[in-house]
């Protein structure tokens, strides 16, 4: 009789258990497959848009008439921002697929500056016609390439999360997996002309080569040296707690990147190996109740930017966050604001301490600027601006426009309907309106508690 | 003779509470610290100033306890009327006169605002028109220990509390562990990837890519951050930049890929070794 009720119960619990297995493995199956299904769709999309792309450019070089070059232009910026996307959306992270994303943005960027150009005053050149020719071809590479990949992904019927299983598991070698190996083709196919030397001076700079640290002057300083300079931006008596060591080969500028740290407090600072500058500078700690205001902070800061030996700068921004104000200074040379060379100081508010300083912007790009006078005066450039914006305040200041030129602008502070404040850059000599920038520095709190 | 003594002595009395009721009640209206304010202060001063330049009109803006724009521009209205130098900075001939020509009910602002409700503050109108009660939400800070005493917060300009609250999100997934330096770094990582060509264009896209950072694809993005990764990100966001313009790094015990290993390196911090 008992051995009947507990095979009766053993029996249910099998069965329940089965169900429940069952169950879950489904579960497992529809959100894995709902995954699948995002990376293949991305990656169709991808390949659709590439092909578009291909088309595109095509047409574009065939057309006669350039009025409507414009439009089809910024169709090709369009499609490449979104293959991006695409691209962003599949599991390729930690397999080397920049050069191709490399190249989409700099298909985006050129077609960008075109399009938005009047094409009626200045055309296409004959350079830049060879640049779209180019790129038709470096697209059409890529889009075969693609399509191969595409057919087998669908013939064979792959799976993207297979490719990242492969991915993340330890073994390094991922030539038995079909995408991947494809993938790497592409790679290796847009390589091939991203290194192409014309490729790197229109649409992007490449940034690591423009930024020649010209700031930076001095003699070398040994490491004992630098933890000295650090010892006193922590505020320390010894040398003794301080860590670290030079940077590495990647770094843009020889630095020492030193450190300590005691009970509730810590600091780092990066000190470049010429000339023993403080490049950045972040100390933490707990803080207390503001006792400070922001105007006394700002004299601190300032004071500390004067032992750097960063004089003729003017504080153009300052924020509270709860205890800390971080203020934004910039160096004036002849009334004009010099925003590349922009420095970050941070003031705690409970004892006017120094907890943070950034000075990699100013010692990259810092150098005796050729000023120009500007052609248009003050009222001149302010006529052109909309009629609906009320200037309240007006500076003279040098900016890198969206060709990454520096630029000189007046700086416009704005407010439209009384309401909302922009920050507009009106180009000092053409008068053209460079930039616009909402300013939105504020926010209203959210009120759910956390 | 006795009674009359004592009532005498209970008029004096009274009459010196009243005078000390006349005399106390200015010194707590005019309750500005001595702080100078300034563009971007938070706090008490700033809410007094907002509200007496709304009384006065000319402010009509939210009494917010943040010192932004819409204020800036107000002040220096009021100082252009009054003939003051225009610096848009409330020093203490500006607090003088804004105490002087208005009135600040302390309390009564303070209590709108702990308790979220929209309200104006202009000067001829009475106070109990002036205000929108807040809908019984009920998760209006209830539990809160301190209720904040601002409305708004300063936020880098052209970021959401939210996009910010992301980022700590993917910092303390990151590297709770590490360094607050180290933790700023990551932070600035992800930073300069929305620059880099070669990588999405939105903070989401980065943080999200898939398999870019581990603790996404494991989930601990969702661990709630602590304020150590809000600072982090913040000083990121504001220009600080340790990883010295990294877009990669790796944990040197679990990294497997050989090709992060080949990669520029910059340096390392805590156990991160940062990369180009």
């Amino acid at each position: 009789m008992y051995k009947w009720v507990i095979i009766g119960v053993l029996a249910l619990a099998l069965t329940g258990t089965a169900f429940w297995g069952y169950n879950e493995r489904q579960e497992k199956n529809d959100i894995k497959m709902q995954a699948e299904n995002n990376y293949q769709r991305s990656f169709h999309e991808l390949t659709y848009r590439i092909d578009m792309l291909h088309d595109k450019i095509g047409s574009t070089l065939a057309m006669n008439s350039r009025d409507s070059l414009s439009p089809q232009l910024a169709e090709i910026w369009r499609l490449s921002s979104e293959a991006h996307t695409d691209v962003g959306q599949l599991p390729l992270a930690l397999l080397p697929f920049e050069k191709t994303e490399k190249f989409l943005t700099n298909i985006g960027d050129f077609t960008y500056k075109t399009a938005v150009r009047d094409l009626d005053k200045e055309p296409l050149s004959e350079e830049e016609m060879q640049r779209l020719e180019k790129l038709h071809d470096n697209a059409g590479q890529i889009k075969d390439e693609l399509r191969n990949v595409q057919n087998t992904v669908l013939g064979d019927n792959l799976h993207w999360t297979d490719v990242e299983l492969a991915l993340t598991d330890d073994n390094p070698d991922h030539s038995d997996n079909t995408i991947i190996s494809s993938f790497k083709t592409v790679e290796d196919t847009s390589g091939g002309f991203s290194d192409e030397k014309d490729f790197n001076n229109g649409a992007l700079p490449a940034s690591n080569e423009e930024h020649k640290f010209e700031g930076v002057t001095g003699e070398r300083i040994n490491q004992k040296q630098a933890k000295t300079v650090a010892a006193k931006a922590f505020d320390l008596n010894t040398i003794s707690g301080i860590k670290g060591g030079k940077s590495g080969k990647g770094s843009d500028v020889p630095l020492y990147s030193l450190s300590y740290q005691k009970e509730g407090e810590s600091g780092y600072a990066d000190i470049s190996q010429k000339g023993g500058h403080i490049l950045t500078l972040m100390m933490q700690r707990d803080r207390e109740e503001p006792k400070l205001g922001l105007h006394d902070a700002q004299q601190k800061a300032q004071d500390f930017l004067e032992e750097q030996k960063l004089t003729e700068m003017e504080m153009v921004q300052s924020s509270q966050y709860d205890s800390v104000g971080i203020f934004f200074f910039v160096p004036v040379q002849n009334d004009v604001r010099i925003y590349a060379d922009i420095v970050q100081v941070k003031v705690a508010l409970d004892n006017g301490d120094i907890l943070g300083y950034n000075a990699r912007d100013y010692f990259m790009n810092h150098h005796e600027r050729d000023l120009q006078k500007p052609k248009l005066t003050e009222e001149q450039a302010t006529e052109k601006l909309n009629q609906n914006v009320k200037v309240q305040e007006t500076h003279l200041a040098l900016i890198e426009n969206d060709t990454h030129e520096e630029t000189l602008v007046y700086e416009i502070m704005g407010t439209r309907n009384d309401d909302e404040t922009y920050r507009i850059y009106v180009n000092a000599d053409t008068g053209k309106e460079e930039e616009i920038e909402k300013q939105t520095t504020t926010e209203a709190r959210f009120l759910q508690s956390t | 003779m006795e009674s009359k003594k004592f009532r005498l002595c209970k008029l004096f009395c009274a009459g010196l509470i009243l005078i000390g009721a006349i005399l106390s009640a200015p010194v707590q209206t005019s309750a500005f610290s001595d702080q100078v304010i300034q563009h971007g202060a938070t706090g008490d001063d700033v809410v007094e100033l907002q509200a007496r330049l709304q009384y006065a009109g000319y402010y009509n803006k939210t009494i917010d306890g943040v010192f932004g724009w819409s204020t800036y521009w107000a002040l220096r209205n009021f100082q252009y009327e009054f003939g003051m130098e225009i610096d848009g900075v409330a020093g203490q001939q500006a607090k003088d006169k804004l105490a002087s020509i208005t009135k600040f009910d302390k309390a009564f602002v303070m209590r709108q605002i702990q308790e979220g409700n929209t309200f104006t503050y202009y000067g001829g109108t009475p106070q109990e028109n002036q205000v929108k009660k807040r809908g019984n939400g009920g998760n209006g800070g209830g539990g809160n220990a301190k209720a904040p005493n601002t409305s708004a917060v300063n936020v880098p300009n052209g970021y959401s509390q939210n996009d910010i609250k992301l980022m700590a999100n993917a910092v303390h997934g990151e590297a709770r562990g590490e360094p607050y330096v180290g933790q700023v770094a990551v932070a600035a990582v992800i930073l300069n990837r929305v620059e880099d060509a070669s990588f999405p264009n939105t903070i989401s896209g980065v943080i999200f890519e898939p398999r870019a950072f581990t603790a996404v694809a494991d989930g601990q993005i969702w661990l709630t951050p602590d304020e150590t990764a809000e600072q982090a990100v913040l000083d990121a966001i504001n220009g600080w930049d340790p990883s010295g313009g990294a877009i990669y790094y790796f944990n040197p015990n679990t990294a497997t890929s050989p090709w992060i290993w080949g990669r520029p390196q910059i340096k390392t911090i805590g156990e991160h070794i940062f990369c180009m």
